[in-house]
């Protein structure tokens, strides 16, 4: 098939922001838009690495997060700690399967996905892998998109914690695990971000 | 070919673009981004550290049921603080129990040592109250006691009831004696006056099964009143005695009739300098209030009686009573058969303690001492038998015909022998008073017996047919002539009545004479009136003047 050619391979730039196309000067460094004055490059610098580095920063807190009880519930019966997969498991118990399975898709599921997929996305970039180039770019897409609704549990206590506040009767109060489970979704989205889509296209250009 | 030519014309139009304007940026060394996921192992790390540090020892506790007991949910807890928590229920491998696990904090970690004591707080309703009203809401939660044991432990078996004593209570352990448990349980009360001062924590049987062990708990301050003398009764039940003061009805309290309980008392002859009892110190627990204010017996004798007649009510516990004293009790009744008379005298062995007798014993004993220089039991019963003691079956209760020993002063008993060496020492006896009241009553019924019934009913069948014989003629002979008498009588009151009737001529006649009387007794009266003013008229005769009666008359009648 033929591949329509790079900016890159002319030696052009295009600014994020507005838009505008201008000649790369050879080096990427301090490069800025004529226009709009943001910041050009032709590739985000060290994308890769930070990428990786923000990456690996989420998968390791996605860990505490799981297993730190991420919010307390009194009631009359006695105070409990609940982490998500005991809240999970609770709501599973209790017959609630659409409620359960919402917050199992939204809280483990999507982000062990995001790991996967942008671990993909970097490790196939970096070997320049030829394959599934456009389905690749459309992954990047979908986890850029999702990435503003991970924020799910962290809502839920949210709004739990201010809401329910019945003294005796009732009371819901955050926990730490929200915090590492809000960064997670922080960080998972400051990686999609560093990720430069781009970085998918380079490589060997004249298969596919 | 196209590729070749489409960069040329496109290298025109990109001359043509603008080009970027370089600009001096301050700039972060990428390295630096490392430092995010650095952080966030750091984060997770401190984590695990922080868990690892937080983390008490892991526990098993064995329960009989799970009942009221689920995973990650019950707490444990000493003094109502939460000290851990149950992570996870199973069986045991033998299905016989099941094994709680247990988190405990680290605070908690000297909970895991070897004599902590681990219950299920359930709610209770007993006899002697109600707890844990509180786990009705909040369900179970294991209670803890930890002792003073420094040994790690990490599995338990848990108490079926709660720990009586918490670890630490002011107050004292004794342990009690006794026969049987009774009504007794764990948590029974004990009493001291009446007022509640302990209870009971703990019994066991004793190893060779032949007596239990009672552990009781008294709260300071009253632990000092269980002094070295102290005696210890079972107030369980309702002491009902009948005596010269009537009816009298005795118990601690309505949840000891139901549930038992355990009193203490000392003794008012006890010295009262006896010092208080130590912890762990050990008591007989007595049967009943009676039995623990009792003196000491001191040394039992052991006697032996043979009757020569039936003792049938008289049974091991009887009691032996020296006029009317109660000083021992029968131990056994057996049966022997003696060659010579070919008969079956019944022995009865009883069991005798002296110093009962009180103040009566140390004076025998002084003066044997003092007369004869030997004080033992068998010289002492020797004297006695000299004098005239014997004992004597004798029935304590004609309803029921329960027998007692009585040791009794027999006067013109017959002589007999007595041997000091024997052992068991023989009592001489004498036919008991029942006995004795049998042959009366037997020699009484033979005498009725002798009473010739049949001829003097004969005599007085006799009698009767004379009177019968009287009536008959008394019937036939004087009643007919009876009966005209009183005709005869009848009539002659008739003609009574003719004569006095209402409209009888004599009655007329009689009452118009009475008219004609009172007539004639009022002009009587006038004339004596007359007479009165007028003396002279029986002289002069009447004059013309009218009479005051008729001048009255005259004023009237105008």
């Amino acid at each position: 098939m033929n591949v329509p050619p790079r900016a890159i391979d002319l030696g052009l730039v295009g600014c994020h922001v507005c838009g505008m196309v201008c000649r790369h000067k050879g080096s990427d460094v301090g490069l800025a838009c004529p226009r709009c004055g943001s910041a050009l490059h032709q590739r985000r610098h060290h994308a890769y690495a930070i990428t990786w580095a923000l990456l690996i920063a989420a998968a390791i807190l996605f860990i505490p997060a799981n297993l730190v009880p991420i919010m307390n519930t009194a009631s009359l019966y006695g105070s409990y700690d609940n982490t998500i997969i005991g809240g999970v498991v609770e709501f599973w118990h209790n017959k609630e399967y659409d409620i359960a399975v919402v917050i199992f898709v939204a809280s483990i599921v999507v982000p062990t996905l995001k790991f996967i997929a942008l671990g993909l996305l970097l490790i196939t970039s970096k070997r320049g892998a030829r394959r599934g180039r456009r389905q690749r770019a459309k992954l990047y897409r979908g986890v850029e998109l999702i990435g503003y609704w991970s924020m799910l549990d962290v809502f839920v206590v949210a709004l739990m914690s201010a809401l329910v506040h019945f003294g005796l009767l009732g009371s819901a109060a955050p926990r730490p695990g929200v915090i590492y489970f809000g960064l997670v979704v922080v960080l998972t989205m400051f990686a999609a971000m560093s990720f430069d889509p781009r970085l998918i296209w380079d490589g060997d250009s004249d298969d596919d | 070919m196209t590729e070749n030519e489409k960069p040329s014309e496109l290298v025109d139009e990109i001359a043509e673009l603008p080009t970027p304007v370089v600009r001096q940026r301050s700039r972060f060394g990428v390295s630096l981004i490392w430092l995010v996921p650095a952080l966030a192992a750091l984060i997770g790390l401190s984590l695990v550290v922080g868990k690892w540090l937080k983390a008490g020892p892991v526990i098993t506790i064995s329960f009989q049921t799970a009942e009221g007991i689920e995973a990650n949910k019950t707490q444990v807890k000493y003094k109502n603080v939460v000290i851990g928590k149950v992570t996870a229920i199973n069986l045991s491998e033998d299905r016989s129990n099941i094994v709680a696990e247990v988190n405990l904090d680290k605070s908690a970690t000297s909970f895991a040592t070897a004599d902590t004591r681990y219950w299920v707080v359930r709610p209770r309703v007993g006899l002697g109250g109600i707890s844990g009203v509180d786990t009705l809401i909040s369900g179970a939660f294991i209670g803890a006691d930890v002792g003073e044991s420094t040994e790690y432990q990490d599995s338990f078996v848990g108490l079926e009831t709660p720990a009586p004593v918490t670890h630490g209570a002011p107050g004292k352990r004794f342990v009690l004696h006794t026969g049987d448990l009774g009504s007794l349980d764990i948590g029974s009360p004990v009493y001291y006056r009446r007022i509640p001062v302990g209870r009971v924590v703990a019994y066991e049987l004793d190893k060779d099964g032949q007596n239990v062990s009672l552990q009781i708990f008294v709260d300071a301050p009253h632990d000092r009143y269980v002094t070295d003398a102290t005696r210890f009764w079972n107030a369980s039940g309702v002491d009902v005695s009948l005596g010269a003061n009537g009816l009298q009805i005795n118990s601690q309290s309505l949840a000891t009739v139901l549930a038992g309980g355990v009193a203490f008392q000392t003794p008012p002859y006890a010295p009262s300098t006896s010092p208080v009892a130590k912890e762990n110190s050990q008591f007989t627990l007595y049967d009943d209030l009676p039995k623990a204010m009792a003196r000491p017996d001191g040394e039992p004798q052991y006697f032996q009686m043979r009757f020569q007649q039936s003792m049938r009510g008289l049974a091991a516990d009887a009691p032996v009573e020296f006029l009317g004293v109660s000083i021992g009790s029968v131990l056994s009744v057996k049966l022997d058969y003696d060659e010579k008379t070919q008969r079956f005298p019944v022995v009865v062995n009883a069991v005798v303690y002296p110093l009962r007798l009180g103040i009566a014993y140390d004076k025998l004993v002084a003066m044997a001492q003092r007369d004869d220089g030997d004080s033992s039991a068998a010289h002492l019963l020797g004297k006695l038998v000299g004098n005239g003691l014997r004992a004597q079956a004798r029935s304590g209760n004609l309803l029921t015909g329960q027998m007692y020993v009585a040791l009794d002063f027999v006067p013109n008993a017959k002589k007999v022998e007595f041997d000091a060496s024997a052992e068991p020492l023989l009592v001489p006896t004498v036919p008991g008073s029942f006995d004795q009241l049998q042959e009366q009553v037997a020699e009484i019924v033979e005498k009725v017996n002798d009473i010739p019934f049949d001829q003097i009913g004969k005599n007085l069948n006799n009698s009767l047919a004379g009177l019968d014989k009287t009536i008959q003629r008394v019937n036939g002979e004087v009643l007919p002539s009876l009966k005209g008498t009183l005709d005869g009588a009848k009539t002659t009151l008739g003609s009574v009545n003719g004569v006095v009737g209402d409209d009888s001529k004599v009655l007329n006649d009689l009452s118009q004479t009475l008219r004609e009387v009172q007539r004639m007794a009022r002009s009587l009266r006038v004339f004596g009136d007359y007479l009165d003013r007028h003396p002279e008229a029986l002289i002069r005769g009447r004059n013309d003047s009218p009479a005051p009666a008729d001048k009255r008359l005259g004023k009237e009648k105008p």
